[in-house]
């Protein structure tokens, strides 16, 4: 059994904010931090004297490489004006941001600092795709790079795996595809608003416009079967199994929990917080389960004295189809071999008992990958303030929800519960 | 060959001689590829260089359609893709390897579960080159 960790004190989120997620010529990363911190002040419903804020710690997996641009703690905290209060980066690949939510928790619940600013930031789009392939692959073990993985090749390899052990096929994959792209339109932040079936109908106006032969999709699924509209990255990996390259940012403002009155009456309180470390595809324990998934959730729900089934909704990892099947069974949302069927019965739909990335997941809101882990904690936070629109949960009386953030060949992993009381 | 340290770079040189070797734990016996320096399992820092006999079965496999620079450098590419994989050795540890002698363009007809044997293959030139792991059907 493992031991029941606790928090030294309580850490609430009293603030949240991200930018556009997109892909930006004439934005960089300051801008993208800036309309994330921006929105995150606005969000404050007491308001927030910057002068308050006691540290940051930011997450970046890797704008050294897209931008030779290094050390964006200072450069972060003089762009807010809040110079000369310490800042610290954090990097565990795609789950960096998550750390530094987990840092600035950690700082609070020491007692050590009151309000402390965390964020990420990741800028991309600028760099070629292959460069931007390689700067990924850093976060792969060596063994697998030197034979010519790549990430998608990674879930690829995982996916034939889990179809071999489970039965399930490339057509369940596509439900994870079409629910997600269902529930991006109603995000405003999401790089790609658009379900299937409208990308299928701008394509079909398109060859319309152009007097070509008109496709002959019928259904979302043919359309995700043509390998001209879906061809392949790393069988089974199609194009749109696979999350974009995205700019972005986002922030949120953590306090102790005895002074969250100062900034609102409506403070989310960090109830979990796990995080685990796992080994590449060779060493893994299975190929079809990430160990350091399942550490973050034993520790996260050990602390929380909560079960899965006690998480209303959840933001998962998706960068890939694939992925998104593996974590919801890694989190104990459904029995491991389950979760295929779990998506194509609809379970994880937005108006399902257990909705999964109600923003559209890393899929089609984007994944700026060092702004990744909070991006989704934003989302948690949207909907348990009701704030959430049109893709607002339907489950009554919502009070908890998690964020599930993954690095490399799930080499780092974290789950974050909060609630709202 | 005992000196050598259980090490990436001791593992690259291995199958530079064409021969896949790994770490065996003199405490428990348990086998690691690529060699480990301790065993994970009972925490003894014990170790014999033990040589697999280069069979196993594909564990789980991708087609890579849009590869990495050296791997566009070799020539492939979305009409020319190449088959990466994981194989289970017949004594127990998984490799990453590429997968030679099947139709990367026709990856449903490759079966996890295949007879595999490892072929070592080799990459760049004079001192660059370097031997890399692969295995092909039995």
């Amino acid at each position: 059994m493992m031991k029941r960790r606790k928090l030294g004190r309580g850490v609430t989120v009293v603030g949240a904010g991200m930018s556009k997620f997109g892909m930006y010529k004439d934005k960089d990363s300051k801008d993208l931090f800036f309309e994330a911190f921006q929105e995150m002040v606005r969000s404050v419903d007491k308001g927030l004297d910057p002068n308050d804020i006691d540290a940051l710690y930011v997450g970046n997996f890797s704008n050294d490489f897209f931008m030779h641009q290094s050390h964006w703690g200072p450069i972060l905290t003089d762009l807010i004006g809040v110079t000369p209060i310490p800042a610290t980066r954090t990097e565990g690949a795609c789950a960096s941001s998550a750390l530094a939510f987990r840092e600035g928790v950690f700082a609070i619940a020491s007692g050590f600092y009151d309000v402390v600013l965390v964020g990420g930031v990741e800028e991309m789009s600028k760099c070629s795709t292959e460069l931007v392939a390689e700067g990924l692959a850093l976060a792969a073990v060596p063994y697998e790079n030197e034979v010519g993985f790549t990430f998608p090749g990674v879930f690829g390899t995982i996916a034939t795996a889990y179809f071999a052990k489970y039965g399930a096929t490339h057509e369940n994959l596509m439900d994870v595809t079409i629910k997600s792209h269902n529930n991006a339109p109603l995000n405003p932040k999401a790089q790609f608003p658009f379900t299937i079936r409208d990308i299928m109908n701008s394509k079909i106006e398109k060859a319309k416009s152009q007097g070509g032969p008109l496709p002959e999709w019928q259904t979302e699924k043919d359309f995700l079967r043509d390998p001209r509209a879906n061809p392949p990255v790393a069988w089974p990996m199609h194009l749109f199994d696979c999350c974009p390259i995205t700019d972005g940012a986002s922030c949120m403002l953590l306090v102790a929990e005895e002074i969250a009155a100062n900034f609102t009456n409506d403070p989310l309180y960090v109830v979990g917080i796990g995080q685990g470390s796992g080994r590449g595809l060779h060493a893994a324990p299975t190929l079809t389960s990430f160990e350091a998934t399942k550490r973050a959730a034993e520790e996260a729900y050990g602390m929380s004295g909560l079960t899965p089934r006690d998480i209303q909704f959840a933001e998962v990892h998706d960068c890939f189809s694939m992925a998104e099947i593996l974590h919801i069974e890694d989190l104990g949302f459904f029995k491991a071999g389950e979760g295929y069927k779990a998506v194509s019965d609809g379970l994880t739909r937005l108006d399902g008992p257990k909705p999964i990335n109600t923003s559209g997941g890393l899929k089609c809101k984007g994944h700026p990958v060092g702004a990744t882990g909070i991006s989704q904690l934003i989302e948690v936070w949207t909907q348990l303030r009701n704030k959430a629109g049109k893709r607002q949960v339907p489950i009554k009386d919502l009070r908890i929800g998690a964020a599930h953030n993954l690095g490399g060949t799930g080499g780092t992993c974290t789950l974050t519960i909060l609630e709202r009381r | 060959m005992e000196e050598r340290a259980f090490s990436d770079i001791s593992y690259a040189q291995f199958l530079g001689e064409e021969k896949l070797m790994g770490s065996n734990c003199k405490q428990c016996g348990a086998v690691y590829v690529p060699p480990r320096p301790k065993c994970i399992k009972c925490h003894n820092s014990d170790m014999q260089w033990i040589e697999m006999k280069g069979t196993g079965k594909l564990a789980a496999f991708t087609s890579i359609s849009i590869g990495p620079a050296f791997m566009i450098e070799e020539g492939y590419n979305r009409k020319n893709p190449y088959c990466v994989g994981v194989v289970e050795l017949d004594e127990g540890p998984r490799v990453d390897a590429r997968i030679e002698s099947v139709e990367p363009s026709k990856p449903g007809n490759i079966k996890v579960g295949t007879p595999m044997t490892v072929k070592f293959l080799r990459r760049g030139e004079s001192v660059d080159k370097k031997t890399y792991l692969a295995f092909e059907p039995l």
